[in-house]
């Protein structure tokens, strides 16, 4: 049923129709509308869940992590210094192979601190061993909540998955949303029945001690999974697609690129103001397209490689940065490409900074214009040190 | 191990332990007097290490270990789960650590666990030191012990600060039960954890458990020496329920601290130094006074 929400509000009502049973999550802005939300479903009798007020992000990783191993659906949600603080135990998660559900609001990450939105947070977690999928609007987070369990709890997949959402552009926007019937969802997504749990009845031991011996078999395993994954997305989206009516869960979004000489990558909600341009600069006969990636891990290689052949300029839009190298997203597509291919990397929109309509503008006719790894736009020469003001 | 390895026991020999291992003996008849209806979670250390190196486990429990902070948090998800599924009254849940998973990097998870009133055992297996990675100094070590990072020489004479107090730290959330008890008293090991399993809430059970090459005893001396914690009054057994000391084990003519830390390496330096002999004799008995052990 479609109705205008607040993104936080979508997403927790698109955990809920998940049917998880344990839910363990600590605030931190903005994620908390999401778990506040859930929480009060539970109260209300509305969700069977039980909530973990635990004391810190560190234990709400745990938490999951201990109620997913004794075969429960479980969920967290958490953002920027949050997600940082559950990053040893992401590791733990994926290894142990338990495809526990995560919402990243993403956020800055300190010092300075700042509570807007880039995505340096899930970025810097990229190599845990989870899914990673980025959404551009409300509907898609809704329908990725929903689609990629569907993957994660595959008995041949078995690994933890990240719906990535900018925080306040997505969370704290309202949009008209079409939440699925429960009987649609229940019907897609069957109850959790994993091949392996903590059991009296079948004692098994969980996060053993991997010698030289076993592990780096334990991450090809991985890695061979995460590539399964990459055939799995679109055969998954599909299924989702027929019944549901939409196309949220792919690899990849090709917007208008088969014919464009000029093309940005970019992932997340910066991705409907990129589409914007693309539409009016085409009215004035210019040849752009957007490049969406959804699923950043795992890296749908061919299918960027296949998307991007045509262009003749490149530019990939980063709200992160690897510093001293530089943004993941662009190392990540430049890697892929022919050395001759002109591809162009852009940080934008760190720490909350709006990457305007002007913003995409300037970045396109650099693409057009000049070759560059890691260019900052939208800098204000004002407060930099005087000895970059000439830069 | 196939299930009849654990027909009688449900944590087996077969594990690298060192030999005189106080811990490996404790958790045996922790788990055994749990049974076999206990999921177990457990901290990073020497227990992880030595009980469960894939692809063998010595547990016949199920058994579950991340990283070394979050035993507290990972029972936690374990026993909501439990509670969902409407298992949980069948159930034992234990949540191992050592000394450094509990009183150090694991006591904020510890403390969230018993806040939020989990149905769960807590067992810190308190050898005093991080002997895991080479018997470094940890908040549980005690007062003017010689370890690798709190070394004694000319101008230390070890740890310089007593144990953090973690039964009390405990019994300060008002939690049901707890208590600490010692390797040397099996059974009062056995009775302690019977009794915190038939109370519903969060319980705290710290077990003295000597290190042979933390402590630098002899293998065969773990249960002597920590006999002699006990009788000198440097490890009190005691118990509390609700927030309030219940019951202590009586010693009635403690021995001197210097029949304890004379057969140990780490307190060897002390025994030249009467200053610092008799500031560990003041440690215990502020402990016979506090707990009234006599």
């Amino acid at each position: 049923m479609k109705k205008f929400l607040e993104g936080s509000f979508a997403m927790a009502q698109a955990a809920k129709l998940c049917r998880p049973g344990v839910i363990a999550a600590y605030p931190i802005t903005p994620q908390t509308h999401i778990v506040e939300n859930l929480a009060q479903f539970i109260a209300d009798g509305k969700l069977d869940a039980k909530s973990v007020n635990v004391e810190s992000e560190h234990s709400a990783a745990s938490c999951v992590l201990g109620s997913q191993a004794a075969g429960v659906r479980s969920f967290t949600c958490s953002s920027s210094q949050g997600l940082i603080l559950m990053s040893e135990v992401l590791f733990c998660i994926a290894g142990m192979r338990l495809p526990v559900m995560l919402v990243c609001a993403n956020r800055a990450l300190s010092a300075p601190i700042n509570i807007w939105n880039d995505q340096q947070d899930s970025i810097a977690v990229r190599d845990a061993g989870w899914m990673q999928f980025y959404a551009e609007n409300n509907q898609e987070a809704v329908d990725l909540i929903i689609a990629s369990h569907k993957i994660a709890e595959n008995s041949k997949v078995m690994l933890p998955a990240m719906v990535c959402v900018d925080g306040f552009i997505l969370t704290h926007g309202m949009e008209v949303v079409d939440i699925p019937d429960q009987k649609d969802v229940d019907n897609f997504l069957p109850s959790y029945n994993p091949p392996y749990k903590l059991d009296p009845e079948n004692p098994m031991s969980f996060g053993l001690l991997g010698t030289p011996d076993v592990y780096q078999e334990t991450r090809y395993a991985i890695q061979k999974t995460l590539e399964d994954v990459l055939g799995m997305v679109p055969k998954v989206g599909k299924e989702y697609k027929d019944k549901f009516g939409r196309d949220s869960l792919r690899l990849v979004e090709e917007y208008k690129t088969s014919d464009a000489e000029t093309v940005l990558v970019a992932m997340g909600s910066v991705c409907g103001t990129i589409k914007d341009i693309v539409d009016t600069e085409r009215e004035k006969g210019k040849k752009i397209g957007l490049l969406k990636i959804v699923s950043y891990r795992p890296f749908p290689k061919e299918a960027i490689i296949k998307a991007l052949k045509p262009a003749k300029n490149i530019g990939v839009v980063d709200k992160d940065i690897s510093l001293g190298s530089d943004g993941a997203l662009y190392s990540e597509i430049n890697s892929l490409l022919p050395s001759d291919k002109k591809v162009s990397g852009f940080v934008a929109g760190l720490g909350g900074r709006d990457i305007k309509p002007t913003t995409v503008k300037e970045i396109i006719e650099l693409t057009e214009k000049e070759q560059n790894s890691c260019k900052f736009v939208d800098l204000n020469k004002d407060i930099l040190w005087e000895k970059f003001k000439t830069i | 191990m196939n299930k009849e390895h654990f027909q009688e026991n449900c944590y087996v020999s077969g594990h690298t332990a060192c030999a005189g291992c106080g811990q490996s003996m404790a958790v045996r008849i922790v788990i055994n007097a749990a049974g076999e209806n206990t999921i177990a979670s457990n901290a990073t250390g020497c227990l992880e290490v030595f009980s469960s190196k894939a692809p063998e486990s010595a547990f016949g429990v199920p058994w579950i270990h991340s990283l070394f902070e979050n035993s507290a948090a990972v029972a936690s998800g374990v026993e909501t789960a439990l509670v969902h599924q409407g298992k949980k009254e069948n159930i034992n849940i234990i949540a191992q650590a050592g000394d450094g998973g509990t009183a150090d990097i694991g006591l904020q998870a510890l403390s969230g666990m018993l806040e939020r009133g989990h149905d769960i055992l807590f067992v810190c297996y308190d050898n005093e030191a991080y002997m895991n990675t080479g018997i470094q100094r940890s908040g549980s070590t005690p007062f003017n012990a010689s370890t690798t990072t709190s070394p004694a020489g000319k101008q230390s004479t070890g740890n310089p600060r007593p144990k953090k107090p973690m039964v009390e730290i405990c019994a300060a959330h008002h939690i049901p039960y707890s208590a600490t008890s010692s390797v040397a008293n099996p059974k009062d090991i056995e009775i302690k954890v019977k009794k915190a399993l038939k109370i519903k809430g969060p319980k705290y059970l710290q077990i003295h458990v000597p290190c042979p090459l933390g402590w630098r005893i002899d293998s065969s001396q773990t249960i002597e020496v920590a006999k002699l914690a006990v009788n000198t009054g440097l490890y009190p057994l005691v118990e509390y329920e609700y927030g309030r000391l219940t019951k202590t084990r009586k010693i009635s003519s403690p021995k001197p601290v210097s029949e304890y830390l004379k057969t140990q390496g780490r307190f060897r330096h002390l025994l030249k130094d009467q200053e610092a002999l008799a500031a560990v004799q003041k440690v215990a008995d502020k402990n016979i006074d506090y707990y009234g052990l006599k």
